[in-house]
């Protein structure tokens, strides 16, 4: 069990700044995030892209703006569980928390921020009969160990980077691979794509191009996926594993069921401190909302700001807070 | 004002209008008349949560950009005619459309 002050949802851009607000107070932040990395949509989606309205920078790439953001909370050395989704909270006999994630981490918190941004980023998933039946018998929507893969008949479904990559990855792994794509060619990187189209001229994986997924099979386990090509003409294989690579796309996900007023997949607050309507749960960021909400970074930095100050009692609750500016106190890192 | 029709997930049709004067895109159009579009990247062709199909519309107007077909061939399913709603700007070509909501469902 992880012990923390805070236990923050969500490491975008806000829950960064938040670690470095709740520093300021003497308060340890943990932060949790379904993506493999911290930053959030930023680092997920537009790393490279620049951005022209935080105070201060004229201009900065997403991922520098994460990076600058990691630095300055790095006083207040935050702790990460990355990869991992909170699906379980619950309320402890002292008003404290324990969040659980899906792969059974356990924090226990005296106060919860949900920094969550849209959600959490989930795989895409094919539309086909029984998918949710082979959901870990044989469907997966993501790497996390090669081994798992090792002499198996392994078949991925998808045209994107990480489609290419886990291919060529898996070729020396797997008994088997098959790449299913829909298109002739790929959009992914040209490198990748060259080294793909490269394996399967030397035979070493099977790429079936024009083809979706059309149904999968198999008795308790996946033993088989039906590929359809653009003549409607079907293949059958057989396999081990089914690993679909469409994206990631947001859900609220088990936030939705915490007993929180929700307002259009956004939580609402109050905004005299962001606190929602359960006690000691905070929620800043786009996760919430309020009248006049602006999904903007830079209200998140100042939701965040005052948040802190009100989630001050809960962890001190027998101090009184007094201001000071960082112009006249510094950082003081733990 | 031009006007446009869009068919829901459930295959409903509803008849709108939008200004072509204020260079708005056909995502910020169907967010402001709530429609359930999240638009995750805001308008970027970066995420493909405002996918929609063009089912009745003035040539071109289905013949999605490089960018958007680099997300479309991410999605497990698009069409011939998919295309990202934020990057079609409100305009003469989008008046008589009809255009049918496929990004993922909200929540």
């Amino acid at each position: 069990m992880i012990h923390t002050d805070l236990c923050i949802i969500g490491a975008g851009p806000v829950g960064l700044f938040a670690v470095f607000e709740a520093g300021l107070l003497k308060m340890r932040c943990h932060l949790i995030d379904a993506l493999p990395q911290i930053g959030g949509q930023l680092s997920e989606i537009y790393p490279q892209k620049p951005i022209y309205d935080i105070p201060g920078y004229p201009e900065v790439k997403a991922q520098e703006l994460v990076d600058n953001l990691m630095e300055q909370a790095k006083p207040f050395k935050p702790t990460f569980t990355l990869g991992e989704r909170v699906d379980h909270l619950d309320k402890q006999a002292d008003g404290s928390f324990i969040v659980t994630t899906n792969e059974k981490t356990k924090v226990h918190a005296k106060v919860i921020i949900i920094a969550g941004g849209l959600g959490c980023f989930e795989p895409r998933k094919p539309v086909l009969d029984n998918l949710e039946k082979f959901e870990g018998k044989g469907i997966t929507y993501m790497v996390r160990d090669p081994e798992t893969f090792r002499n198996k008949k392994v078949i991925l479904a998808g045209g994107g980077d990480s489609a290419l990559d886990w291919t060529i990855f898996l070729a020396d792994v797997a008994e088997r691979v098959t790449l299913v794509h829909r298109n002739e060619t790929f959009r992914g990187a040209p490198d990748s794509a060259s080294k793909v189209f490269d394996l399967a001229n030397k035979g070493k994986i099977d790429l079936i191009l024009s083809s979706n997924l059309k149904e999968i099979g198999g008795n308790g386990r996946l033993n088989k996926v039906v590929l359809e090509d653009k003549n409607k003409e079907l293949t059958e294989l057989d396999a081990d594993y089914l690993i679909p690579l469409f994206g990631l796309s947001p859900k609220l996900g088990p936030i939705a069921d915490w007993g929180l007023s929700i307002d259009k997949n956004a939580i609402e607050v109050d905004t005299r401190d962001y606190s929602t309507g359960v006690e000691r749960i905070y929620a800043i960021g786009d996760i919430n909302t309020y009248p006049g909400k602006l999904k903007l970074i830079l209200c998140g930095f100042h939701e965040a700001a005052i948040m802190m100050h009100s989630a001050f009692k809960y962890v001190y609750p027998d101090q009184k807070l007094s201001f000071k500016y960082t112009t006249v106190n510094g950082v003081n890192a733990f | 004002m031009i006007n446009f029709t869009v068919e829901d997930q459930d295959g409903n049709r509803q008849e709108h209008e939008a200004p072509e004067d204020m260079g708005l895109s056909l995502m910020e159009i169907l967010k402001a008349y709530e429609y359930p579009v999240l638009a995750t990247c805001g308008g970027m062709a970066l995420c493909a949560t405002c996918h929609v199909e063009i089912l009745e519309g003035k040539d071109g107007l289905g013949d999605a950009t490089d960018p958007e077909l680099d997300q479309l061939e991410n999605l497990p399913e698009y069409y011939p005619t998919s295309r990202l709603a934020c990057q079609i700007r409100i305009g003469e070509i989008l008046d008589g459309a009809v255009v049918k909501l496929r990004g993922e469902d909200v929540v």
